[in-house]
């Protein structure tokens, strides 16, 4: 193999490119990145980063003395991989030929339809939204965050801590009860109203209301003027002078479509990374890998997925696909909101029971275990980094 | 500078030790009995690696996932970037001692602009 070309250049890129080089693929790197930053770090844009606290060179993921002997191609994206000829078309009309390929392609911020150019409106993925939304939080007033997940909660209690008067809105009857199921997604988001942030939920958003009303939409210079307030189902107003939409991420896979890997909710893979096609692997947000203790193929978005599982890839890659997969470590987050830490490794999904084993829910400080027929299959934390390793490192060695 | 840690039978293996000083400094005892001292604040945020996974001779951040050596202090993956200072460790009289570094700590930036007097 003289060519691997590593198509994004976030966390999961990064990884890759760190994994080829540690297991001695000493041919030519390419990192293509469709952002024109090198690696950098994005959970801290919700946090540190937009509270100011942490500047742009802390957010850099490659250390000072670091040198991966990697092309980097940054500011163009992928458009298309051929099969036949095994290259990669790029946005700017280049072609670049690979003999392993690499799809860290990750996911994009879904928006709200009918908001594109309403200036005060911001999704939040890339440095560019958070410099954006550092901006405008700057400027104070009334935030509404559109969806109740963590990263709308983060923002939320950022904002809070800004001086913003905050509401977080929330389709579903519970926030976070995806990830962390009804109960507990109760007691984290009561966070919120702990704070005095207004939580609304079970209630859609039906749309945004502010800037230039327009027969036709969009006006030609795509300027539309300042959000002013966002509409409900149930038909309630809330005035907004910004607003942040945080209702998750869609796998960035379109350059895809047709050129032979299999995708189905992003790409789908093997549980060593292997896709459809020979030579190409996937890592990190757009990858579906298949979870063998489960039986079924699972798409994590968690920063450590993107940290630890492209070496498994990688080493899929090189050995053409001849190696054994190893057992990757249960899917492990963490959030930070209102001074409190919260920490989740399993998965919730198909749990019958939970339980607080240690601390008080009321007191935001406990650690929870979520069991299926007896057997832990997830754990909880609030504000017990302590107790919580000890809690993943059991559930870690006990997998079966 | 010399400081007494704990008692030798009071620091289990697969245990830590933290020190309240400034900045906090733990002693580690490996499952393989070895003791190694580190700087316990994660280079990357405020953590203490004293809470962390202990595997070997590497400690992992228990919050997020950057690993730290034991013996050199040195990180191996983001998101910390920086090396942690180690300490000299004695053992006498079943006392656990740590000789601290006079080298400069790598505190994480929110610490070390509140040590700096700056904004925390």
């Amino acid at each position: 193999m003289r060519t691997v070309a590593v198509v994004g250049a976030s966390l999961a890129g990064l990884s890759a490119a760190r994994s080829l080089r540690k297991r001695g693929y000493d041919g030519r790197l390419v990192v293509i990145g469709d952002e024109p930053h090198r690696p950098y770090d994005r959970p801290p844009l919700s946090k540190e980063f937009l509270a100011g606290t942490l500047g742009e060179a802390d957010l850099a993921l490659e250390r000072d003395d670091e040198d991966l002997q990697a092309e980097w191609v940054l500011g163009t994206r992928a458009t298309g991989l051929d099969r036949t000829e095994r290259a990669i078309r790029l946005a700017d009309g280049r072609e670049m030929r690979a003999d392993g390929v690499v799809i860290a392609t990750g996911a994009a911020a879904r928006t709200l339809p009918g908001t594109e150019g309403l200036a005060g409106v911001h999704v939040l993925r890339t440095l560019d939204d958070a410099r954006a939304l550092r901006d405008d939080l700057a400027r104070g007033g009334r935030l509404v965050v559109i969806g109740g997940g963590f990263i709308g909660a983060e923002v939320a209690s950022t904002a809070y801590a800004l001086g913003l008067d905050v509401t977080v809105v929330e389709a579903a009857p519970t926030p976070l009860a995806g990830p962390l199921g009804e109960v507990m997604g109760g007691i984290v988001s009561a966070l919120h109203t702990d704070h005095g942030v207004r939580l609304l939920c079970g209630v859609g958003v039906k749309g945004l209301s502010g800037g230039e009303r327009s027969e036709t939409g969009v006006p030609p210079d795509g300027v539309r003027g300042r959000v002013d307030a966002v509409l409900l189902e149930d038909g309630r107003s809330i005035p907004a002078d910004t607003v942040v939409v945080g209702v998750g991420a869609r796998p960035c896979v379109e350059w895809l479509e047709g050129s032979g890997v299999a995708l189905d909710n992003g790409v789908k893979c093997g549980a060593d990374g292997r896709t459809s096609l020979a030579g190409v692997v996937a890592v990190g947000d757009c990858a579906n890998w298949y979870d063998p203790h489960a039986g079924i193929h699972r798409r994590v978005e968690h920063w450590t997925g993107a940290l630890e599982r492209p070496d498994a890839a990688v080493a899929t890659l090189l050995a053409y696909g001849a190696t054994q997969p190893g057992v990757p470590r249960p899917p492990y987050f963490w959030s930070d909101q209102y001074g409190v830490k919260i920490q989740f490794v399993g998965h919730a999904a198909g749990a019958d029971s939970v339980t607080v084993e240690e601390g008080a829910p009321d007191e935001r400080s406990f650690l929870a275990v979520y069991r299926r027929a007896g057997t832990p299959v997830a754990v909880l934390g609030m504000n017990q980094p302590r107790l919580f390793t000890r809690w993943r490192k059991q559930f870690t060695a006990a997998r079966p | 500078m010399m400081i007494p840690a704990c008692r030798l039978a009071d620091l289990p293996r697969g245990e830590a030790h933290r020190l309240d000083i400034d900045p906090p400094v733990s002693v580690f005892h490996t499952d393989d009995g070895e003791l190694f001292a580190i700087d316990d604040t994660c280079t990357h945020q405020d953590a203490s690696l004293a809470d962390g996974w202990l595997e070997g001779c590497e400690v992992e951040c228990p919050l997020h996932a950057s690993k730290f050596d034991l013996r050199t202090g040195a990180v191996d993956a983001p998101p910390a970037k920086l090396p942690v200072r180690t300490h000299e460790v004695l053992v006498e009289d079943g006392m656990i001692y740590v000789r601290l570094s006079t080298e400069a700590p790598n505190l994480p930036p929110c610490i070390a602009s509140r040590l700096a007097g700056g904004p925390a």
